[in-house]
């Protein structure tokens, strides 16, 4: 870990968790439990849809698992301390792991844009299910959680660090994935899948355990999320806006980088609510919000972050070339101009 | 010399087209075969048979005496069967040493240790010296030429020590020098154990590098013999020439 991604890390975790102490007001709180809930799922979402190449529409379906274990554990448990559905979100995230496992063992023999469809039907059944199980669900009643016993002064912080830990808990695991043998297995896979199952990658493995990894984390993001709201109800639970929220999110910041979805995440999100405010209660805001998308896709597609990565890499190029000797591009018998020549592998990092 | 591979009345079909029918072939250890033949003959149909890519509809596959009939390409690997392929399939964005060690036949348990381990960087230095490499061991290899990338993508299957290796079309799209460096690596690489099989449409290529050459037609074996003999075979000349 080189002293500079150290110290960016440091300096995010560090703002991240004094941001509370700074006496916002309720609102920006609450806009800041989104961002981070967002960009958490956006980063385990890139897991998946970034490092292997698999574009899953269907992550809302774990989302809403999470929220209704929460949800229907508190009906048979009582809350005391508050801080209860806290402590079970770790099952909710074991629970959607073991239930993401066979599910993608499956849907992981189609791929591209066949996988997304069939993932996005997962979604729908899922939503399906939360209506129509009344018996466990309550359908379209919807689920109550007991209401939060924190003071008022402080409510939203129980939520706002839970938020902040899964979101910390993503990108650990993205950093130690890109750099360990699972990392270069999934750049392997996204590349040239066939290729690499030649080579002895074991590519269902890797890619089932990832896709297992991710849920999990969307899962247990559901779950602070149905404790936030106090009510679940299938259409907000299973909601595509949420899948297409954290895939968006992804696909701005930089797909396949570790703070990719964070910027993208604390772009959209706020962009969202401003817009939605700007201009009000109709939803108008989703039609500007899918413009500005559209000018950034127009301008960078492959994200902010690679495309700043790249200009920043042919900058330092020029400026590498117009100085010293040219580069020999034959086989210099010393180190040669492999040492210093810039790789796009962790550029990011 | 024993048997390394044996096919024994492969057949593959697509629709109502016969590619591969009722095909049977060997590979003696220790040799480099040729697999030629007219286009449309299934040559590329049986590498993707062998190598796992495609299920066979019947027929038996051995390879070092062991049903090998089903099995997929990365098991195939992993018992010391690869392939490189007609385009040079390489991994664009990952560094030429990352192309190496990806291929370099990890376990389960490797999975969490470092993306390059010293070990990894050794083994793949000695490839990369091997084929003359070192000065590019960081680009990505989309960096390379095309030439390059065949020989990045050779090298990368040599990390698992392989026993038997095939090669597509080994030479088609690359400059003449490149012909003889990728030559002089088969034939040292032969020299240390390895036995091959080759697809190739450059003749001079097959007649000066191969013993024994096979030649399919119609997705059956129609000739096996020495190079010398295959362009007097009234058969060959009747599949190349038509009549």
């Amino acid at each position: 870990m080189s002293i500079r991604s150290l110290v960016r890390g440091g300096v995010f975790v560090a703002a991240l968790m004094a941001l509370p102490l700074l006496g916002f007001e309720h609102w920006v709180l609450n806009l800041m439990i989104f961002t981070l809930m967002y960009a958490a799922m956006s980063s385990a979402w890139n897991l998946v849809g970034g490092f292997a190449g698999y574009p899953s529409l269907g992550h809302a379906a774990f989302f809403g698992l999470g929220a209704y274990f929460v949800g229907l554990w508190f009906q048979h448990h009582a809350v005391v301390t508050g801080y209860e559905p806290f402590l079970v979100l770790p099952i909710a995230g074991l629970i959607a792991a073991v239930v993401g496992f066979p599910i993608a063992w499956i849907a992981m023999r189609t791929r591209a844009d066949v996988f997304a469809i069939v993932t996005i039907t997962l979604l729908f059944v899922a939503q399906t299910l939360a209506f129509n199980l009344d018996s466990l669900t309550g359908g379209a009643q919807g689920l109550a959680m007991p209401t939060p016993p924190f003071e008022l002064a402080r409510f939203e912080w129980p939520f706002y660090y839970a938020m902040l830990w899964i979101l910390l808990a993503s990108m650990g695991i993205t950093y130690l994935s890109m750099r360990s043998k699972v990392g270069l297995s999934l750049d392997a896979i996204r590349a040239d899948e066939d290729k690499a199952l030649g080579v002895g990658v074991h590519v269902q493995g890797v890619k089932v355990l990832s896709f297992s990894i991710s849920v999990a984390l969307v899962a247990m993001a559901g779950g602070v999320w149905a404790y936030y709201e106090t009510f679940t109800y299938p259409q907000f639970a299973f909601d595509p806006i949420i899948t297409i929220g954290m895939v968006l999110m992804c696909f701005l910041g930089g797909r396949g980088t570790l703070w990719g979805p964070v910027i993208g995440a604390f772009i959209l999100v706020p962009g969202q609510q401003y817009l939605a405010y700007r201009l009000g209660g109709s939803q108008f805001y989703l039609i500007a919000y899918a413009g500005v998308f559209l000018l950034i896709m127009l301008l960078m597609p492959r994200g902010i972050l690679p495309t700043i990565a790249d200009r920043v890499r042919r900058r330092r190029a020029i400026a590498a070339s117009s100085e010293g000797p040219p580069p020999a591009d034959a086989s210099p018998p010393t180190a040669g101009p492999g040492s210093n020549v810039p790789v796009p592998s962790g550029g990011a990092a | 010399m024993t048997a390394l591979l044996e096919i024994v009345g492969a057949r593959k079909a697509f629709g109502g087209v016969r590619a591969v029918d009722d095909c049977s072939l060997t590979v003696e250890e220790g040799s480099i075969t040729a697999l030629i033949g007219p286009n449309g003959s299934g040559k590329t149909t049986l590498f993707n048979l062998i190598t796992g890519y495609l299920k066979a509809d019947g027929g038996e596959f051995r390879f070092r005496g062991r049903d090998v009939t089903g099995s997929d390409p990365g098991r195939l690997y992993r018992q010391g069967l690869t392939r490189t392929f007609q385009q040079a399939r390489v991994f664009p964005h990952m560094t030429v040493t990352e192309n190496l060690v990806v291929a370099g036949g990890y376990s389960w348990r490797d999975l969490l240790v470092p993306r390059v381990l010293g070990r990894d960087r050794s083994r793949a230095d000695v490839l990369l010296e091997e084929f003359r490499m070192t000065h590019v061991a960081e680009l990505p290899a989309s960096e390379l030429s095309y030439g390059q990338r065949k020989l990045l993508e050779f090298a990368a299957v040599l990390m698992s020590e392989p026993r038997l290796v095939l090669l597509d079309e080994p030479t088609a799209g690359v400059n003449p020098v490149m012909i003889d460096t990728m030559e002089r690596h088969i034939r040292e690489r032969h020299a240390a154990g390895v036995t091959f099989l080759v697809v190739e449409h450059d003749m001079q290529f097959v007649m000066r590098l191969c013993d024994p050459v096979v030649v399919l037609d119609n997705g059956k074996e129609i000739f096996s013999g020495p190079p010398s003999e295959v362009q007097q075979n009234p058969l060959v000349l009747d599949a190349y020439l038509g009549t």
